[in-house]
């Protein structure tokens, strides 16, 4: 176990040497992978943010079912066990014709519009609100609830819902092939690294297989530089999207203002920041894993 | 030791480097291999680490057929033997220290053990002054000397030498000469492979147990039939 620390150890300061030699070509290396990863990076901090934007917005999904003009009362209350029985409901409440036209009244210049109004136009109706946005439940629930007795019409309110998850779930496949795509750069990026590196270590790998190092002991410098590299790149890329949100922040805030609403951007969380610069320095290490396997056969 | 036992080798090619050679060199002897450029020195001394591989035949090095090794465990073979090559083949981008600490980095040793056998390996040949030098500023005589102790560096068992005099002179080839019975005296076997005729015959009126292998065009001559 000792030994085995030891060995690591050696490498690991073996791998930063080799970096520190190569000077400013390992720190373009760094900016490349920071920036490759930036892109992806910022896209997904900003995806999060819209997805917190959206949930603060009333996001609950509800159906609104009118009851006919002509039903008694009675019939209207009669629907509430019905309702109440279908699966994912979360509350059924009922709107009295008469309290629907007593808000509508109130309601600012419609109020006016209400007043000129002889009889009460409005039917009694129920609000469903439904536990979860799915988007197959509510036309389901909507199709049934219309063939239920006195029902005259059923309203689901939650289209552009639907709309933003939808647009929501675009951009999480639009981030994760971005990502995707620029690993794959990433990774060729590190491969051409260390086989430069290899090259310009010819001498010291041949040396050393001839006085017994292991296939381990010359490939561990090369891994630790790659994941090092692909590290560093990540947090170089994390400071950039730090940088970028900062620049942000303050115009988000102002809009948000004018829409009369409280709202800034957050940073990805420590969770997703360790998370990204792990991934990395994998990415990096694969790529000196690939170019190390065809070098060293 | 080492045993040779009818090996052949023969290149991509068909050039035929070694022709059916048999010997074995016991545990602390001196061996000189001779004989003209191309008579197989070279390739038996790179048969014993397995940097070449016999087309037939079997090579045994400490009990261990190298014939028929692993490609994984090759490296542990080579840490038992101390390569001196006849191109050195040091680094020339670090110090004398950290060329002579390459063979222990290689097995591991903690850095503080590592630092005395280093300084130890120095002052056998002379260089301990010198540990901070970067080994392009030192004379041939003093680069070939700094391979000795890269080489002995891990005391190994065996010591495999590949032409170690070829470009000094007399006196700088015998102050080398003397490292080596160093060596054999303390019972290191040596195989030197050299066609430098002065220096086995210095050795011989120095030592015992030190004995000639003569080559001919991949054969062993009749000289060193037992």
């Amino acid at each position: 176990m000792k030994a085995w620390l030891v060995q690591h150890a050696a490498a690991l300061r073996r791998a930063l040497d080799m970096l520190r030699h190569a000077g400013w070509s390992a720190l373009a290396n760094v900016l490349v992978t920071g920036i490759a990863l930036a892109l992806p990076l910022g896209a997904y901090t900003l995806l999060v943010n819209l997805e917190r934007a959206a949930q603060r917005l009333d996001a609950t999904p509800e159906i609104s079912v009118f009851v006919t003009p002509d039903a008694k009362r009675a019939e209207a209350l009669a629907l509430e066990s019905a309702l109440k029985a279908l699966a994912g409901v979360k509350a059924v409440r009922f709107v009295a014709r008469e309290t629907a036209l007593a808000s509508l009244k109130s309601a600012g210049h419609l109020g006016e519009l209400a007043a000129t109004l002889g009889a009460n136009p409005l039917p009694d109706a129920w609000i469903v609100t439904l536990n979860h946005t799915s988007g197959g439940l509510l036309q389901q629930h909507a199709a049934s609830i219309t063939k239920m007795p006195r029902v005259d019409q059923v309203q689901v309110d939650t289209a552009w819902v639907q709309r933003a998850g939808a647009a929501l779930q675009l951009g999480r496949y639009a981030v994760l092939m971005l990502a995707a795509m620029l690993s794959l750069a990433l990774v060729a990026v590190a491969f051409n690294t260390i086989r430069l590196q290899v090259l310009t270590q010819h001498a010291e790998i041949e040396l050393s297989q001839l006085l017994g190092a292991t296939d381990g002991f010359i490939q561990r410098p090369f891994l630790y530089a790659g994941a090092v590299t692909g590290a560093l790149g990540g947090a170089a890329a994390l400071g950039m999207v730090y940088l970028a949100l900062q620049v942000l922040a303050q115009p988000v805030t102002d809009l948000a203002r004018s829409y009369a609403t409280e709202f800034s951007l957050q940073y990805l969380t420590a969770a997703d920041a360790a998370t990204a610069a792990l991934f990395a320095a994998g990415l990096g290490w694969l790529g000196a894993f690939l170019s190390l396997r065809q070098q060293l056969r | 030791m080492i045993s040779f036992s009818e090996v052949h080798k023969s290149y991509a090619g068909g050039l035929s480097a070694l022709r059916g050679v048999s010997f074995v060199v016991g545990e602390g002897e001196l061996v000189f291999l001779t004989g003209h450029s191309g008579a197989g020195k070279s390739t038996i001394l790179k048969l014993i680490p397995a940097i070449e591989r016999p087309s037939s035949g079997n090579v045994i090095v400490n009990g261990q057929n190298v014939s028929a090794l692993r490609t994984q465990a090759i490296p542990y073979l080579r840490r038992n033997l101390g390569l001196i090559f006849q191109d050195q083949k040091l680094l020339f981008d670090r110090s004398v220290f950290d060329n002579v600490a390459l063979p222990l980095a290689i097995t591991g040793f903690g850095s503080a053990d590592a630092a005395k056998r280093v300084r130890a390996a120095l002052d056998k040949v002379g260089l301990l002054a010198r540990e901070k030098a970067n080994p392009i500023s030192l004379s041939g005589g003093e680069q070939q000397r700094l391979a000795i102790a890269r080489a002995v560096v891990h005391r190994p068992a065996i010591l495999l030498a590949d032409e170690p005099t070829a470009n000094l002179d007399l006196s700088h080839a015998r102050q080398l000469m003397d490292m080596f019975l160093t060596f054999h005296q303390v019972g290191v076997t040596i195989m030197i492979a050299t066609h430098d005729t002065a220096l086995i015959e210095y050795a011989t009126s120095h030592a015992k147990r030190v004995r000639e292998l003569p080559l001919s065009a991949g054969a062993l001559a009749d000289k060193a039939a037992p």
